[in-house]
């Protein structure tokens, strides 16, 4: 393979190779310093300057009060928040890809809406409705919100993954004898639940992660987020690279089990 | 509920269970989305409440004591009613109660209820005062959709065809940094940016800077509060949401087709631009939407990694919605911004349908 188009192929080739390589890394760049920066000693309130290589902020991840609090608060409302919303998102998922029905198209469209509306359209106008109704913002309304942006989420995640199943299953099962409700047990939920369970773990993420419309449905509510922009004036300990760093491993560790989880299963089904 | 009715609405329902199904739905989410939005007030309200939950039993009533054909009909608007109606009260009744109180007037500079008066002046400035943060917002996230497209096309092209068995490895580090917050990632950028920044740092040593400040990448020997550095955030942070839509359309393409346009003599950069780009397109749309729309409102960056010269209509709503308490005039310039992306994703869809935005 001499001839001078293989070898500017080949070029080619290994150029957009690394191109895309250098794609993947511009992902990883603030990564890394959030880690790196976990294992920094700071000076001052802000652990923005590499000073040292120390390990006493792991030793101490919960050692700043307040960012524990919020941090917790936000695992409590993408808790509640997910929970409902996957049952909810699910609900809708399965009537979508399960049945063929008047009225799909419009509803949906709805569906499609909430995902395609800025953030702070969303966030700015529940809180114009907190507002109408006189209803003081605070946990509850954060987890209204939430559940609001993940039931869409959720379910268009479950139904791109239970779409084109064969449904025919369920009638099979039924056609020898079984009850609905044993149907759906036994047939349809093992069937739809890796879809739901992938959308439960993004979702969960999402609430935990969001910001803006949090910040406008919170009154004096502290989250995750909320307490470290609000705190950005004065300071920026190092728990938070801990505490992020940390969701980052979890979240990692669970993507993983579940990517093997998967294969596992595919290769039993082959 | 009259007993003349009741018969008659039992056979609507046992002949047509769909359009009952599908009536009772909307019927319900729209006299929530009212009860909501406060277009029903007073003595109407345990009415239009009253008929909803009505519309709920009859659905439930029909899904458990109807004839196997009722039951089949009516199962899908039973599984989508609680979600939907969820979306009826605090999606659509807030996006009404946005329209009202954009064409509100607040009494005093203090007061905390608007009142009513179909008072045009908010879209008025929300249009004069406040067009260059609508024009940036607009040109920052367009210039970012246009870069995560470069960035991202190429890499979810390698990922689809030349990812091999480590495909799901190569997806699943697309997806990783974004298990870590938004805004962490974002301050991770600030400081990396900073003028004491590695990334200065290594301008400098890399003798680029002159070149960086002839393209307009750095300021006067800054790259933080430059619009290059929001640009650059939002770019950043919307990566995947072109990626991974890329990647899915990309993975549909049957590599045998290109190889068949090889044997038809076609060169590789035929076969790409013949073959490649048009079935990628999909993907590339609603990447686009998934990317631009978030962009155009987002704040988040502008705040962080921008200067007062570079905020964004997000920044200022947020300002005038939580810092100002002027929610009118916030509600008008949100209302604004969702009615131009509004008009942008009606023409996507004309032309793409919506199927293809998960």
């Amino acid at each position: 393979m001499s001839s001078p188009t293989s070898t500017r192929g080949h070029i080619a080739r290994w150029a957009l190779n690394i191109y895309a390589g250098l794609g993947l890394l511009f992902l990883f760049v603030p990564i890394i310093w959030i880690v790196a920066f976990s294992f920094n000693q700071p000076r001052g309130n802000y652990n923005i300057v590499w000073q040292r290589f120390t390990l006493d902020n792991w030793r101490d991840p919960f050692s700043d009060q307040g960012l524990t609090q919020a941090f917790v608060r936000s695992l409590q409302i993408a808790a509640i928040s997910t929970s409902v919303a996957v049952v909810l998102g699910s609900m809708i998922a399965l009537a979508l890809a399960r049945y063929s029905f008047k009225g799909s198209g419009p509803l949906n469209f709805l569906l499609v809406l909430p995902l395609t509306t800025p953030e702070i359209v969303l966030g700015s106008s529940l809180a114009t409705l907190f507002l109408d109704w006189d209803i003081t913002r605070g946990f509850t309304t954060v987890v209204i919100a939430h559940i609001m942006f993940q039931v869409s989420f959720v379910a268009l995640t479950v139904r791109a993954r239970v779409r084109g199943f064969d449904w025919t299953l369920e009638q099979a099962a039924q056609d020898l004898g079984s009850s609905p409700f044993r149907t759906f047990w036994k047939v349809t939920f093992p069937l739809i639940l890796p879809g739901i369970l992938a959308a439960a773990l993004l979702s969960f993420a999402l609430s935990i992660d969001d910001f803006i419309i949090t910040l406008f449905n919170a009154g004096s509510l502290s989250t995750f987020p909320i307490y470290i922009d609000g705190s950005f004036r004065v300071r920026f300990p190092p728990q938070v690279n801990v505490l992020a760093t940390t969701i980052l491993v979890f979240s990692v560790l669970l993507m993983s089990i579940g990517l093997l989880w998967g294969l596992r299963s595919r290769r039993r089904n082959a | 509920m009259t007993a003349t009715s009741e018969p008659a609405r039992q056979r609507v329902m046992t002949s047509r269970p769909d359009l009952f199904g599908l009536f009772a739905l909307s019927g319900a989410g729209l006299l929530l989305a009212a009860v909501g939005a406060r277009w029903v007030t007073g003595p109407l309200v345990p009415i239009a409440l009253g008929l909803v939950l009505t519309a709920i039993v009859a659905v439930i009533w029909t899904a458990v004591a109807g004839s196997p054909e009722a039951k089949r009909k009516i199962a899908p608007y039973g599984l989508l009613k609680p979600g939907m109606l969820w979306l009826a009260l605090f999606y659509l009744a807030p996006l009404i109660t946005l329209l009202r109180l954009s064409l509100s007037t607040l009494p005093s500079r203090f007061a905390v209820d608007a009142e009513l008066d179909w008072n045009i002046g908010n879209y008025t400035t929300a249009f004069t005062d406040f067009a260059p943060q609508f024009g940036r917002a607009f040109l920052y996230a367009g210039t970012a959709t246009v870069f995560t497209i470069l960035i991202g096309f190429p890499l979810a092209y390698v990922i689809a065809f030349r990812g091999g068995r480590f495909k799901t490895l190569l997806l699943g580090l697309v997806v990783i940094p974004f298990f870590t917050s938004y805004l962490i990632r974002t301050i991770a950028w600030r400081s990396l940016l900073a003028d004491t920044g590695q990334v200065v740092q290594l301008f400098d040593t890399l003798r680029l800077s002159g070149f960086f400040e002839t393209v307009g990448i750095m300021d006067n020997g800054r790259v933080l509060n430059t619009p290059a550095a929001v640009i650059g955030g939002l770019t950043y942070n919307f990566l995947p949401f072109m990626i991974l839509p890329i990647y899915v359309s990309l993975e549909k393409i049957d590599p045998r087709m290109v190889d068949a346009a090889h044997d038809l003599y076609s060169t590789s950069v035929e076969a790409f631009r013949k073959i490649v780009v048009p079935l990628a397109l999909p993907g590339v749309f609603a990447g686009t939407l998934l990317t631009f729309i978030p962009a155009a409102g987002d704040f988040v960056n502008a705040l962080y990694l921008g200067s007062p010269n570079t905020t964004m209509i997000g920044n200022s709503i947020q300002d005038q919605f939580l810092v100002q308490n002027n929610i009118p005039l916030a509600s008008a310039m949100s209302f604004v911004l969702m009615f131009i992306i509004t008009v942008f994703v009606i023409i996507y869809s004309r032309f793409f349908g919506t199927e293809d935005l998960t």
